[in-house]
């Protein structure tokens, strides 16, 4: 009983530190509060009307919300590229990093699941989906493989966070048992949460812009660019507002693994390109679609080239030492992050179906409502990992402990202050 | 700023009432913002009920079940539309394989069949929904790239062009029921891949995989005039579909199942359709995939195996 008593107390503040903060804290929380309520005030009319309201069509079935999606696992199976070098490898600068890269897996799973939500024509019959109630096409459907996988990464992760945070806040020392494996799977589970959704199209022989095995290694490679860079930025925040002890080092521990990712990247996309268009046989229709436009029809070009071009600035950075200033890893970072979300969302999900397995060219620009339901969506997802550290970041700290229960405890005003001293 | 130490302490010692208050109102802002939001549900008018959210899959229906839905659909119809429809649960009859073959040297293009489609299977006329694209070829390829979707010319057939339909090609390993996630869609055993509209989630997961563009999306509620339905229906066949599902041409079902031909056979001025069972070595069918030097199926490299030929008078 005491244990559940405890337990429920530990739930009840960290609930409680979520709606308590500075006035920047107030503003960002009531910005991110805005735009999801505008996209769900979308997604209702959505709902109303049908996916009427988005702008695909029978041509091209999927859009951004498929997009965003295969975007998201990429971040959050990124999780890892901090996961490895801190279990296998001891690195001691990223140890007590870890767990704000995996709380961003949470958020980024949670965002994930959302956009193929909104993106079902029958919601009211997810239940057809759960395997023992409904009818489940396992393992033969990858979209079912892709439900077990991501829902699987998601109680990973929510176990391992859920368990270290709690010991921290009770000052005990984790049971190894009780959350090492759990790790262990979770970097084996977090390659496959992507390469699952690789499956998802790569299985599709139809569409042979999809139908190609590079797509797997590619979808990793992008992953461990984006998702690492993303960590960086979100990091630098993190320390920046609440005096966490991040140092450079890790920082730049991080740039080597965008680094490297960066170069497979480009390697990979440069054998796609090369295997495309040199051949020339006629499945390079959709690619030529992509890259230089068909038949009058570019819509995706100028959106690739900028991709291409955010890529191989990002590249030329990470390789020079100029790089190791954070200004200028700041900006590499956002070049990763916005080529790749370009490259590895419109540039991949819509060519598939351009041209149709008839030959027929219909484009796709998302409708304005489709845009607020992303929007919303990525609020979310903010709203959630703002949550996630605000509870977790004070916890780390050893701020918010059982130790100080029915005591105050300071802000994030104090631990500014903090900053300061430290500085 | 008032004091945060109040604020920090699990249990307050006494309510403090400003808080209280204050509390109290951020609560009351948060729904009312919610609810706001949410208002154009108030214009979802019989997106499900009950009964049909609680339904179960076609395959685990009992007959009495079966008879129930049945009832409810045609009680929805007549309501709808304002006309009693004739739904059944047609079965595949034994030793019955069905097969389409079509003569490209026949087909003029007139889309006499797409027509006739849509009004034997009760699709959508607004957003216009239909199951049979014909595309104008020029002579000498069968590169659909080459096609044209949109032709309108004055008459048809034009010089220096062949036709080519193509529907759902009933393949013998379809790659729409090995995506499907929830089983909704499946070959039953006389070759015919149905969809049950009500199981259906419309994640368009099969509407990716079909290599011919078979599959068709109900993006929005669909529209079909009331003197225009067709009431004599099927369950896995023409019965009206709802918004966000998935349906595609299913030989239609509620007439070759009872023993009459699909909709697009019937109606052909050319004679360019053929349809028949072809374990029956006399069929139709059976005689041309026999007979015809060369037949081909549509994209046959992808292994999907349809049943359905296109031949050539030759």
């Amino acid at each position: 009983m005491r244990v559940i008593r405890d337990y429920g107390v530990f739930l009840q503040r960290c609930a409680r530190i979520a709606f308590v903060g500075d006035w920047r804290y107030y503003a960002w929380m009531g910005a991110l509060t805005v735009i999801v309520l505008l996209g769900l005030n979308a997604y209702a009319k959505q709902l109303v009307s049908g996916l009427i309201s988005t702008g695909m069509s029978d041509q091209v079935s999927w859009g951004v919300y498929i997009a965003n999606f295969t975007f998201l696992v990429g971040v959050a199976a990124a999780a890892v590229m901090m996961v490895i070098p801190v279990y296998i490898y001891d690195n001691e600068e990223l140890h007590d990093l870890v767990i704000f890269g995996e709380l961003l897996a949470v958020a980024a799973i949670l965002m994930c699941l959302a956009f193929v939500t909104v993106d079902l024509g029958r919601p009211d019959r997810f239940w057809h989906l759960i395997p023992g109630i409904g009818q489940f096409n396992f393992p033969a459907s990858m979209l079912s493989w892709d439900v077990l996988v991501l829902n699987g990464y998601l109680l990973l992760n929510l176990h391992i966070c859920g368990y270290l945070l709690y010991c921290r806040y009770q000052g005990k020392k984790p049971a190894k048992w009780f959350y090492i494996p759990f790790v262990f799977v979770a970097i084996v589970w977090a390659v496959s949460i992507h390469t699952v959704t690789a499956f998802l199209y790569v299985g599709l022989g139809g569409r042979p812009f999809w139908n190609s095995s590079i797509v797997g290694p590619r979808f990793l490679a992008s992953a461990f660019t984006a998702g690492p860079a993303l960590i960086i930025l979100a990091l630098q925040v993190i320390r920046r507002i609440t005096a966490y002890h991040i140092t450079d080092k890790a920082l730049l521990t991080l740039r080597a693994i965008v680094q490297v990712s960066m170069l497979i990247n480009v390697f990979l996309l440069f054998n796609e390109v090369f295997k495309e268009f040199y051949s020339g046989n006629l499945h390079v229709v959709s690619s030529k679609y992509l890259f230089v436009g068909l038949h009058g029809h570019h819509a995706l070009v100028p959106w690739i080239w900028t991709a291409i071009t955010f890529n191989l600035i990002a590249m030329v950075l990470l390789v020079l030492p100029l790089s190791r200033s954070l200004k200028w890893l700041n900006l590499t970072c956002v070049l990763c992050i916005v080529g790749i979300w370009i490259e590895k969302g419109m540039g991949l999900v819509i060519p598939g179906f351009i041209p149709t397995p008839l030959g027929q060219i219909v484009e796709y620009t998302p409708s304005l409502n489709e845009t607020l339901i992303c929007l919303g969506i990525w609020a979310f997802g903010l709203l959630c990992y703002t949550i996630f550290l605000r509870m977790a970041v004070p916890i780390m700290q050893g701020r918010l402990s059982k130790a100080n229960e029915g005591r105050e405890i300071p802000g994030i005003e104090a631990a500014a202050q903090g900053a300061v001293d430290h500085a | 700023m008032p004091d945060p130490s109040s604020e920090f302490r699990v249990n307050p010692p006494g309510v403090d009432r400003r808080s209280f208050l204050r509390t109290s109102a951020v609560l009351a802002t948060g729904l009312a913002a919610v609810a706001a939001s949410l208002r154009p549900l108030m214009d979802l008018e019989d997106y499900t009920t009950v009964e049909r959210f609680l339904q179960k899959y076609y395959k685990e229906l009992t007959p009495a079940e079966m008879d129930r839905v049945l009832q409810r659909i045609a009680n929805e119809v007549e309501k709808q539309y304002g006309i009693r429809p004739h739904v059944r649960d047609l079965k595949p009859m034994d030793g019955v394989e069905f097969v389409y073959a079509l003569n490209l040297t026949r087909c003029i293009g007139c889309r006499k069949c797409v027509h006739a489609c849509v009004a034997e299977n009760n699709q959508s006329r607004n957003p216009e929904i239909q199951y049979i694209r014909v595309l104008k070829m020029p002579h000498g390829t069968l590169d659909v790239e080459k096609a044209e979707h949109n032709y309108a010319p004055p008459q048809v057939p034009e010089p220096g062009y062949f036709y080519m339909p193509v529907q759902c090609q009933q393949c013998k390993n379809p790659p729409c029921v090995k995506v499907c996630p929830v089983h909704a869609t499946w070959q039953e055993k006389d070759g015919i891949t149905v969809i049950d509209y009500d199981w259906c989630i419309g994640c368009r997961y099969c509407e990716a995989a079909c290599p011919y563009w078979a599959r068709r999306f109900n993006f929005t509620q669909p529209s079909i005039p009331k003197e225009r339905i067709n009431p004599d229906m099927a369950y896995l066949g023409n019965r009206p579909r709802r918004q966000g599902v998935m349906e595609k041409c299913h030989f239609c079902i509620q007439r070759t199942r009872a023993g009459r031909y699909p909709a697009c056979v019937e109606v052909c001025p050319a004679g360019a359709r053929k349809f028949g069972n072809v374990l029956d070595p006399n069929s139709e069918v059976a005689q041309i995939l026999r007979t015809k030097r060369v037949f081909i199926q549509l994209k046959e490299e992808m292994g999907t195996s349809p049943r359905f030929f296109y031949y050539f008078d030759v």
